[in-house]
């Protein structure tokens, strides 16, 4: 019985696998490891909640589940943008944790196997610490998201993003 | 009790229910105990108990607990049949009671899913003695009569035994290819019989329906398993299997000795067999009736004097409660969503609107019933400390009488949980500390028996509980002087008022009993009690008069999750404020604000200085009404002090649903003066203001 449930929980893993949710900034296209989505939204009323740093846009109403928003741009401090109706949230779970990822726009699932991920290139002034690897699709780049490093970030920003 | 069941749903039935009777069951004893006798229904209440748990235990394998009850039954079946007029009763309450803990702990460890392996043969061995000893004693008293009594209803039985149960519900009858005639013996001292048949019975009901057996009534009389021990467990089946298979079949069987399997030719043997017996069945009916209406005369005789708790109810786990709160919560917003659609705007919808309200009337009440759901009586609550009372009373050599008031106020589940404890300490306290001895009592002009009083009644959206003794109240000096030796004295003695002392047994490493006794006085007590409270965000205060006792009041919110709050606006913000903590509300006047040098606003109100927050700076919230004359001040006030909030306009009042920040939210930083968030009616949030962080 026990070796039945860790099969299927494997194929369940296995389907997922190297499966990316790919949705667009600016000129960029970004990729977030699907077993993490639980769903996309449009955009939402947002309840500002004060003393946070700015990208933390507030919080929502998810079907009477109170979720925390942050807008993407703003956390990879790029410029704002007004938001239309192709603007998304989409909610991932990490860690027990709930978040909406408010982004440009969503774009489409997509299948990068191993072999057409990379990892990031080195840079003279650092990496940018979000970016996992890089996945090619065709000609063209996707950035893939770490996501756990997009809510636990250091302390020290944090506070220095505050004050 | 707020424990995650993760056992599969038998066993966690098995729990539940268990732990019900259980809990009925000590009711029913403390209650016998008390009016020193054992009341026929109420034997006959605790003997059915008893024969539940023996059945179940015996279903879910717990020999121990099985066991146990068997014993506990048997004694009480012996009270039940021969009335005897000599019974030690406090010696049976404290021998069942025993019988109870042991249960209970069991029944803990079944939780937790360890082995439940506790050994109750010594408890069962005290048991029997007491049932030989009772017999000895009464055997003089009326014997004859007795004997021949139980001889009647012995062979009665029996021969209510002989009986065959014939399923009629199948309309549609298959016909099946052979007949088989069964005898099966178990092995000795395996025990339940009875249930082991019905175990096989059940077995075969899913290969066949066409099953018969002797005896009939497996389930529901004891003496079938007596019969089963001695005549064997007789089966009529018919079925498609070979005779192989059905062999293979009932060797299966646990705790199997002896099989007999035969396969019946002629179909008419199996019909006589059948009709044989449902004639029996026939002439049986018109005694059985005769039976019961005998034994309804004598419970009707009987005085209903003891606490019926029994209830037709369902159980519900919480987690389900709390799916459907937040249901009803997406269905309102929902419900706003769609009456307040942009679309319809500017639409003259006469019917439209009308079926709106009463659309909206029905989901409002739906809310206060799901709400309501979740709120329980303290009536379980209450009554365990009957036996608390009852333990204490005993080994302290006081005596000691529990007075109840109010056990049907409710209050939240969640709470409940919260203030049985401190309760349970306080009652401890109360008998332990309070009550004098009855020596004592007598010369000091009290009645030997002392009275502690747990009382709960509402008060607006508090419920106040009280503990009351009528002990030798709290020795202001001797808690002068610990607090003292302990450095807890913040100010001059002379300056305190008696309450202000009295209160000092909250704070933490404050015990005046000198030496430890068993139920309490580790000196850890009080403050702990005033811990849990404070975490429901209820309050605990302490009065008392010398020689007069001791009265402990608990204030506790109704409920966690509901608040009643003041929705007020700050830009495009929207904040609520415990409606509790508001004072008052009103436009203030430009004469009446004071601006001290370094720019903090204050307010004169009724003779008072108040500080003034605007919580537009405070959250950098941008709104257009910066003036004070064009928005509101509400005064709130917490502990004594107060403050004046500065908004915008107020919204209206209304029951919120309390709802903490997201944890990534609360590990970013912990905001100042927010208590959490809560949905509005139209689905918008609200963030809820913590009046005592501001």
């Amino acid at each position: 019985m026990a070796e039945i449930m860790d099969d299927n929980l494997g194929m369940e893993q296995d389907t997922q696998r190297g499966r990316y949710l790919t949705f667009s900034l600016g000129k960029e296209s970004y990729g977030i490891e699907i077993q993490y989505v639980t769903e996309i939204i449009g955009i939402q009323t947002i309840t500002e909640v004060p003393e946070l740093p700015a990208y933390v846009k507030g919080i929502i109403n998810l079907r009477g589940k109170i979720i925390p928003v942050i807008d993407v741009r703003l956390r990879f401090k790029k410029e704002p943008r007004e938001y239309n109706d192709r603007t998304c949230v989409i909610v991932i779970d990490i860690m027990e944790l709930s978040i909406g990822l408010i982004v440009d726009s969503v774009s489409e699932v997509l299948n990068i196997p191993d072999q057409d991920i990379e990892a990031p290139p080195q840079m003279k002034k650092g990496n940018n610490r979000f970016i996992k690897n890089i996945g090619k699709v065709g000609n063209e780049v996707k950035l893939l998201l770490d996501c756990e490093k997009l809510l636990t970030d250091d302390e020290t920003e944090t506070m220095s993003d505050i004050f | 009790m707020s424990d995650q069941y993760t056992n599969e749903p038998m066993l966690d039935l098995f729990i539940f229910e268990t732990s019900q009777q259980i809990e009925l069951l000590e009711q029913y004893i403390i209650t016998c105990e008390k009016e020193n006798g054992f009341k026929p229904d109420i034997i006959n209440d605790i003997f059915r108990i008893m024969h539940t748990l023996k059945g179940s235990a015996a279903m879910m394998m717990f020999q121990n607990i099985s066991a146990l009850a068997h014993t506990i039954e048997d004694v009480f079946y012996f009270l039940r049949e021969d009335k005897p007029e000599l019974i030690d009763c406090s010696a049976l309450s404290d021998l069942v009671l025993e019988g109870i803990d042991f249960i209970k702990v069991e029944i803990e460890k079944i939780k937790s899913s360890d082995q439940s392996d506790g050994d109750a043969s010594s408890l069962i061995e005290t048991l029997k003695e007491f049932l030989i000893k009772i017999k000895n004693e009464n055997s003089s008293v009326s014997f004859l009569d007795n004997k021949k009594q139980r001889i009647d209803k012995k062979s009665q039985s029996v021969h209510d035994g002989q009986q065959y149960y014939i399923r009629k519900k199948n309309v549609i009858k298959k016909i099946y290819k052979y007949m088989y005639k069964a005898l099966v013996f178990f092995e000795d001292g395996c025990e339940m019989e009875n249930i082991r048949a019905f175990t096989i019975i059940h077995n075969l009901r899913e290969i066949t329906d066409e099953v018969y057996y002797l005896p009939e009534d497996i389930m529901d009389h004891d003496d079938s398993a007596e019969y089963i021990k001695q005549n064997g467990f007789q089966i009529f089946l018919k079925t498609d299997y070979t005779y192989e298979k059905m062999y293979e079949f009932f060797k299966e069987t646990i705790f199997l000795k002896d099989l007999e399997l035969v396969q019946i030719e002629n179909e008419d043997e199996f019909e006589r067999f059948i009709i044989n017996h449902k004639e029996e069945i026939d002439s049986k009916l018109i005694q059985v009736p005769d039976l019961r209406e005998n034994a309804k005369i004598d419970n009707q005789n009987t005085e209903h004097q003891h606490i019926s708790n029994v209830q037709s109810m369902i159980s519900v786990s919480v987690a389900k409660l709390d799916k459907l709160m937040d249901l009803v919560g997406e269905m309102v917003i929902a419900e706003a969503m769609v009456i307040q659609n942009p679309d319809l705007a500017g639409l003259e919808l006469d019917n439209f609107q009308k079926a709106a309200r009463q659309l909206n009337k029905i989901t409002s009440e739906i809310q206060d019933m799901v709400m309501s759901i979740r709120m329980v009586p303290l009536t379980t609550t209450f009554h365990k400390m009957n036996r608390i009372v009852r333990d204490m009373s005993k080994k302290l050599n006081k005596e000691v009488d529990l007075k109840i008031i109010g056990e049907e106020t409710e209050v939240d589940k969640n709470i409940i949980e919260h203030i049985s404890d401190p309760l349970i300490h306080l009652v401890r306290n109360s008998i332990d500390h309070g009550i004098e001895s009855p020596a004592e009592r007598l010369s000091k002009g009290k009645p030997s028996c002392g009275t502690v009083t747990l009382e709960a009644k509402s008060a607006g959206s508090d419920v106040l509980i009280i503990i009351k003794d009528d002990g030798k109240g709290l020795d202001r000096n001797r808690i002068i002087k610990k607090a003292q030796e302990n450095n807890l004295l913040y100010r001059d003695v002379s300056e305190m008022s008696d309450k202000e002392i009295f209160n000092m047994i909250l704070l933490p490493g404050f015990s005046t009993k000198e030496d430890i006794s068993e139920f309490s006085g580790r000196g850890v007590g009080m403050d702990v009690v005033a811990k849990n409270i404070e975490e429901i965000g209820g309050s605990v205060s302490v009065d008392s008069y010398f020689d007069k006792g001791t009265v402990i009041t608990l204030k506790i919110p109704l409920t966690l999750a509901i608040i009643d709050g003041m929705n007020i606006k700050v830009g495009d913000s929207c904040f609520t404020i415990p409606t509790t903590s508001i004072k008052a509300s009103y436009r203030p006047q430009e004469k009446d604000l004071i601006t001290d040098p370094s720019g903090n606003e204050m307010i004169m109100v009724r003779e008072k200085c108040c500080p003034i927050l605007r919580l537009h700076k405070k959250y950098k919230v941008s709104t257009n009404i910066t003036k004070f004359n064009e928005g509101i001040l509400i005064m709130v006030e917490q502990d004594g002090k107060s403050l004046c909030v500065f908004a915008d306009e107020l919204i209206g009042q209304q029951q919120v649903v309390v709802k903490a920040l997201p944890e990534y939210i609360k590990r970013l930083k912990k905001i100042d003066g927010l208590a959490g968030c809560t949905l509005l009616g139209d689905g918008s949030i609200s963030l809820i203001l913590d009046v005592a962080g501001l």
